[in-house]
């Protein structure tokens, strides 16, 4: 096979898992939302209303796509574009097995944070563009939380990359293989040093991806939907393909990071040569462990202030990292 | 064709750069400015990668793009009272042509006076582990120097916008 051809089939397959997460998540959502809040969520459409999602992607496909006369145009029309083509990249370092990733980088972990650090300027350019005041509010939300969240989320996962000694996902998984006295599987999240690490992950996690609890830049009640007031059919449905695909990165960053990527706990490397797919499954099936997680949170906790946000950034967070990456290293530097 | 693909993505990546500069200074709109200065960020990290330069492209798209240009962006929108005025009038004048003009002749004539003294490449790009050490040992000093002065402005600016009380 040509590496040429061996690319364009990557690019396609990071394409299909793109789109069919966000199929499945959606559904994912609406169920788990559902029985959270004692419910069924959808039952109608299908079988366990299976088909809902798929119905409701043809609906978004053959909407009306509506530009209110006052847009700035070309940056209404690009800013779909520079939310989703950012998250679709962020999918080319995560390592799906060993050596199975799309690209076998040695910086994945920054090339991972770079790219998805674009996608808030998506929405500040939406906000901006829709000339819309509450869509200029949840633009300008959004930009604040990245700025403010971006540095703990990188401090965060320093710890983690010091320990395993590499910033290639790969190699973090790498690392993260064997057990402690025989039984304790050697992920990070087994560590107690990297116990307070992965709490500042996790806030900082959610609060980049805009969930509930920290979705101020499109509350509902507030500012109606925020930056995607404006957007309707296909754009908007890019948008929140976006929205959902970051969450399926950051959360495989997650199991990448702490819960040993696609290891399984005690199985013995034959297996995953024995069954090729074993290792895609089992880092799939985290990574949805780690969304229903996220689902759980979103539906139970109540959306947070703008300024308990900031100060919890700025005057908990970046410090608390700052302080872990010190012990880490001092730590590392006396029992290593 | 192997050779020519860098040449090709060179020019493109150059054309994208010095473009969105030039449009950055053209455009009326303040806002679409910002976007300009965004693109242009975005093309040089592109030039750091065809480099080599994969940690520096990187942390250009992380640092410049993803956050100096959000800041901008940020405080442009936060300072525009009303948003008819993002567009600017654009007045040019025959004083700032000739400015132009003679640092355009003050750069052409440095950049072919120059005459560079090129060390020897290495074959291959150092990774980010070699990089690393070499920032954290034989320039460590101007690296905390550089960090400290960073600390100095952070200070600084929180003392400026410190309010009342201060």
């Amino acid at each position: 096979m040509s590496p040429t051809l061996a690319i364009i089939i990557r690019l396609l397959a990071i394409l299909i898992l793109m789109l069919t997460n966000g199929v499945m998540m959606i559904y994912m959502l609406r169920k788990v939302l559902g029985h959270l809040h004692i419910r069924l969520g959808p039952v109608h459409v299908g079988p366990y209303g299976l088909l809902q999602t798929p119905m409701d992607v043809l609906k978004l496909l053959t909407k009306e796509d509506i530009t209110p006369r006052a847009v700035d145009k070309w940056l209404f029309f690009l800013a779909p574009a520079v939310v989703a083509v950012p998250s679709l990249m962020a999918y080319a370092a995560l390592p799906f097995g060993d050596g199975l990733a799309a690209v076998g980088l040695e910086t994945g972990l920054l090339f991972t944070f770079a790219v998805l650090s674009i996608v808030p300027i998506g929405i500040l350019m939406a906000g901006w563009a829709s000339a819309n005041k509450w869509s200029l509010l949840g633009g300008m939300r959004a930009a604040a939380q990245q700025i403010a969240y971006e540095v703990p989320l990188l401090l965060s996962v320093l710890p983690a990359v010091m320990i395993a000694g590499t910033m290639s996902l790969g190699g973090i998984v790498e690392a993260q293989s064997g057990t402690w006295l025989a039984v304790i599987p050697r992920w990070f999240i087994t560590n107690p040093l990297l116990w307070p690490t992965f709490l500042i992950f996790a806030i900082a996690g959610l609060v980049e991806l805009n969930q509930t609890p920290f979705d101020l830049s499109e509350g509902e009640s507030e500012i109606v939907a925020g930056f995607a007031s404006e957007y309707s059919a296909m754009k908007f449905g890019l948008m929140f393909l976006a929205e959902f695909s970051n969450q399926f990165v950051l959360s495989a960053l997650g199991v990448t990071l702490f819960f040993g990527g696609w290891m399984l706990p005690w199985a013995p490397m034959s297996w995953y040569e024995a069954v090729p797919v074993l290792a895609p499954a089992v880092f799939i099936t985290k990574t949805y462990i780690g969304i229903f997680v996220m689902m759980w949170i979103r539906g139970t906790f109540p959306r947070v202030r703008i300024d308990q946000l900031m100060d919890l950034g700025w005057k908990r967070l970046i410090p608390a990292a700052l302080f872990l990456i010190v012990l880490t290293g001092v730590i590392h530097k006396v029992v290593v | 064709m192997t050779e020519q693909l860098p040449a090709i993505t060179f020019y493109v990546l150059s054309f994208a750069a010095l473009g969105g500069a030039v449009s950055m200074m053209a455009t009326r709109n303040v806002v679409h400015a910002a976007f300009w200065l965004l693109e242009v960020m975005l093309a040089t990290a592109g030039i750091y990668l065809l480099l080599s330069a994969e940690f520096l492209a990187l942390v250009q798209v992380l640092v410049y793009a993803g956050a100096v240009a959000v800041l901008t962006l940020f405080v442009i929108m936060l300072t525009l009272r009303r948003r008819e005025d993002a567009v600017r009038p654009y007045p040019v004048g025959w004083g700032s042509l000739a400015l132009a003009a003679l640092l355009t002749g003050i750069v052409l004539v440095a950049i072919t006076r120059f005459e560079p003294t090129l060390a020897a490449l290495p074959e291959a790009a150092p990774g980010v582990e070699a990089f690393g050490r070499e920032m954290f040992s034989t320039w460590m000093l101007p690296f905390e120097i550089a960090s400290l002065v960073l600390l100095v402005a952070l200070v600084g600016a929180v003392w400026w916008a410190g309010g009342e009380d201060r």
